[in-house]
């Protein structure tokens, strides 16, 4: 199978040549397959966000390629400006860009720019508001009367209703509340269930990040420290912690377990699993 | 793109230039434009071009850093240079159609081009070695004694520093709102201008939102802090008037002294 994204040798200087000059990333070799739901974990400052919008054209490499579906994405001017309606990014904080009168506008803004018909857009419009539970009456609403959430759920919409086949979210639940998160996190899972697409979530929460990706790609100034299935990335939990990272909590606790000696297998991320290894552990340990 | 604009940033350092007095470097810059717009011969000029390079010298401040400040200016440059080219009156050196260059417009052309040249420089010199802090407040001791004429010192310089603080911020906040747009396919860079201009629509709206969501921020935040304008207020940073700043006032006065003498011997 063709990766749907690939990044090679890829390196991004801000402000090059001035006093302000910085290296985000560099050295990034990365191939992303369809149908994945990734997550990127790094702490602030460490690149994600730089990477991310490298993938559908907004930032430029420095050197290096990017490539999705086969293809370099900056082949052509044309080519640029495609991508971006095949790899859909969702900003951080997105609700800071909504402009329009209404919210049905603000999500047809993307498939309009598109050159879809007037019906296929009115058609994508209220399939993304279904897919980001927003409801029909909220339409005709202004956007910037809205509650956070609710702008920020429109945000995504907007990204969403270009039925993109990389949909690439920076933060999606920063700033909202706990029952706010599990909303939009659950919303994502289900559009990426329905549709079949490639998810990219750049997240803090290891948490999230370990219940819900398939893979983890941990960034580290600039560079991949980690990559792989949870289960391999959590094994790291040392040094993990090292570079100054969260890890989800059961894999916290049960470092600690195994520090007081109690014999737990390795790579527990999820309160499920260490449930079992301690009821395991229990077990072992009255047989005796 | 945005991100080149380098208007009024200050490059952090620790070169003599840096550590003057804000107050010292104001008057600098206004002797030095004085000494600017007097010199009129080719050595005054020189001696000019000279102080500038020494300037440059001393501040640590990269000349590309500064060549860059006149992009913006490139056009009202090369405008100056083409207007005093051909219509300075004088002895014809070559025709071109209607067009006669002269001997006295070359002369003049090249003045020109440096004289604005060198303004630009030197302005940017200031801004680029002197935090807008320092500046604001070494502006508002400067223009103190205008208070007694009821000219609100302490406003205008308040809104100055605001203004030179949000500049980044505004610029990264367009580069951000533009990014997110052209994310779901805006496009700023082609069309005619009406296309153009509505295309900024999904660019502007946010901005102002934003601008004016900061600005009652702000404003929040300095009445919590009890601000109440300028009377009895007190700094964290004092502005110093140090020896050095006085050596390199009189040297600024001294030149702008050499350039007044050069030119009344038509130098
Ligand atoms: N527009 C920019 N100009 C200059 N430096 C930037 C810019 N955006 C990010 N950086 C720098 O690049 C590094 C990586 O930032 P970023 O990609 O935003 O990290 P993350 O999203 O992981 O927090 C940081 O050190 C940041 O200061
Ligand atoms: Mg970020």
């Amino acid at each position: 199978m063709t990766p749907i994204i690939r990044a090679e040798a890829l390196q991004h200087t801000y402000s090059a040549g001035t006093p302000f000059e910085k290296v985000a990333i560099d050295q990034i070799n990365l191939d992303i397959e369809p149908g994945q739901l990734v997550g990127i974990i790094g702490h602030t400052g460490s690149g994600k966000s730089t990477f991310i919008q490298h993938l559908n054209g907004l930032l430029k490499p420095t050197s290096g390629t990017v490539y999705f579906d086969g293809e370099d994405i900056h082949r052509s001017k044309e080519a640029t400006r495609d991508v971006r309606f095949s790899v859909g990014l969702v900003f951080q904080y997105p609700e800071y860009q909504l402009f329009e009168e209404t919210v049905y506008k603000d999500i047809a803004f993307g498939p309009k720019n598109m050159k879809l018909s007037e019906k296929e857009v009115d058609e994508r419009v209220k399939e993304a508001a279904h897919f980001v539970g927003l409801s029909d009456d909220l339409m005709e609403c202004s956007p910037l009367e809205l509650s956070g959430g609710q702008k920020r759920r429109i945000a995504i919409a907007g990204v969403i209703a270009m039925r993109p086949k990389v949909l690439i979210l920076d933060e999606p639940t920063a700033g909202l509340d706990p029952a706010g998160c599990r909303d939009i996190l659950q919303n994502i899972l289900d559009y990426k269930r329905e549709t079949e697409s490639t998810v990219l979530l750049v997240t803090h929460s290891m948490d999230d990040a370990a219940r819900l990706a398939d893979r983890l790609i941990v960034f580290h100034s600039g560079h991949i420290a980690f990559d792989g299935t949870p289960p391999e990335v959590f094994s790291h939990t040392l040094e993990l912690l090292e570079i100054g990272l969260d890890v989800p909590q059961a894999a916290r606790i049960a470092e600690a377990l195994r520090e007081r000696g109690v014999k737990l297998p390795e790579s527990i991320y999820t309160a499920d699993q260490l449930r079992d290894a301690v009821l395991d552990a229990w077990k072992g340990a009255g047989a005796c | 793109m945005l991100k080149d604009i380098t208007l009024g940033q200050f490059f952090p350092g620790d070169s003599i230039t840096h550590r003057l007095d804000a107050r010292c470097k104001l008057i600098i810059v206004v002797l030095y434009i004085a000494a600017l717009f007097t010199a009129n011969g080719y050595i005054s000029y020189a001696l000019v071009i000279a102080v500038t390079a020494l300037m440059i010298a001393v501040s640590h401040i990269p000349l590309k850093s500064l060549v860059r400040g006149l992009k913006p200016v490139m056009v009202i440059i090369i405008i100056t240079a083409i207007l005093n080219l051909f219509f300075t009156t004088g002895t014809p050196l070559v025709k071109l159609g209607p067009l006669t260059l002269t001997k006295e417009g070359v002369v003049r052309a090249v003045f020109m081009v440096l004289r604005i040249t060198l303004l630009i420089m030197g302005t940017f010199l200031l801004t680029y070695t002197t935090s807008p802090m320092a500046l604001t407040d070494g502006m508002e001791q400067l223009f103190n004694p205008l208070k007694k004429i009821k000219v609100p010192v302490h406003e205008m310089s308040m809104m100055m520093s605001m203004a030179l603080r949000f500049i980044p911020t505004l610029i990264e906040e367009t580069d951000k709102i533009m990014s997110a747009q052209k994310a779901r396919g805006a496009d700023f860079e082609t069309g005619n201008i009406f296309q153009r201009a509505k295309a900024l629509l999904p660019l502007l709206v946010p901005l102002f939102v934003s601008a004016f969501r900061r600005a009652d921020e702000l404003a929040t935040a300095m009445e919590s802090r009890c601000y109440h304008g300028g009377e009895g207020r007190t700094r964290m940073k004092q502005l110093v008037w140090a020896a050095r700043d006085t050596i390199a006032l009189l040297l600024f006065v001294v030149f702008l002294a050499a350039v007044i003498a050069l030119r009344h011997f038509g130098l």
